[in-house]
């Protein structure tokens, strides 16, 4: 089922007109997000329900408006504790925890919230990423 | 969907994996990697992901417990034919520096 999804974003990212990193950062993101919704809110059990939304918003950004792809996830599951939402140091050479840092590297926003007893992920990514301000 | 297939070469067990490596495949790659090292104590151990499409953080999980559990029985574990998604992935993790890495499988399975 995940690689039904990562087909489907992968798609939707390329039209979206998102460069090959990004496309992938996106597809990334989204099924990390997946997985974790599955492993930490669903306890391992596949086929509960999530509903993914995505949709092209303006944001405003440094004095102007720019496009970006909005992605909202929602589950039905077990509340998500934002306390354990800060990943862990990579510095920790062991397995697991590394799937809320694809996140984080792979968007440019990544925000949570419990609302109406939905444990809901919203990852925003620019299209285009601004270029770094360069000094005089 | 993931492939595993194993080849022995004298000491050495190769594996070739190709397609995902998710949630759903990831305990298929791990469950292999530690009965060639934990059961049999091959003495080395080459993963050649050269075929790979997609890792995710299991994906890499599950060869870090490879990694140990080289580690813990004295093999050595090398990784080989790492494409561009694949390296990113490891970048990412930044546990790139952490794995035996070559280039190709020759250089891998070389005395």
């Amino acid at each position: 089922m995940l690689s039904v999804v990562r087909g489907a974003v992968t798609r939707l990212t390329e039209r979206f007109g998102f460069s090959e990193p990004e496309c992938r950062a996106v597809v990334r993101a989204v099924d990390e997000a997946l997985t974790n919704i599955i492993r930490h809110a669903y306890h391992g059990q596949t086929g509960r329900p999530i509903e993914a939304s995505f949709r092209s918003i303006r944001v405003r950004r440094d004095g102007g408006q720019e496009t970006a792809l909005e992605i909202v996830l929602q589950d039905q599951g077990v509340r998500v504790d934002r306390a354990k939402l800060q990943g862990r140091p990579l510095e920790d050479v062991r397995p697991g925890g590394l799937g809320l840092h694809f996140i984080r590297q792979s968007m440019d926003r990544v925000e949570f919230r419990y609302h109406k007893g939905k444990n809901q992920l919203r990852l925003v990514k620019f299209l285009h990423a601004p270029e770094p301000r360069r000094s005089c | 969907m993931i492939q595993i297939s194993a080849r022995h070469l004298d000491q050495i067990t190769i594996f070739d994996v190709s397609g995902d490596i998710d949630l759903a495949t990831s305990p298929e790659l791990r469950k292999a990697l530690l009965r060639e090292l934990r059961e049999l104590r091959m003495p080395r151990v080459v993963v050649n992901l050269q075929a790979v499409q997609y890792v995710d953080s299991s994906g890499v999980a599950s060869l870090v417990e490879g990694l140990k559990a080289s580690r813990d029985v004295g093999s050595r574990f090398v990784l080989c034919g790492l494409n561009t998604k694949v390296k990113e992935v490891l970048r990412l993790s930044r546990l790139g520096t952490i794995f035996e890495i070559c280039e190709s499988e020759e250089q891998a399975i070389a005395p």
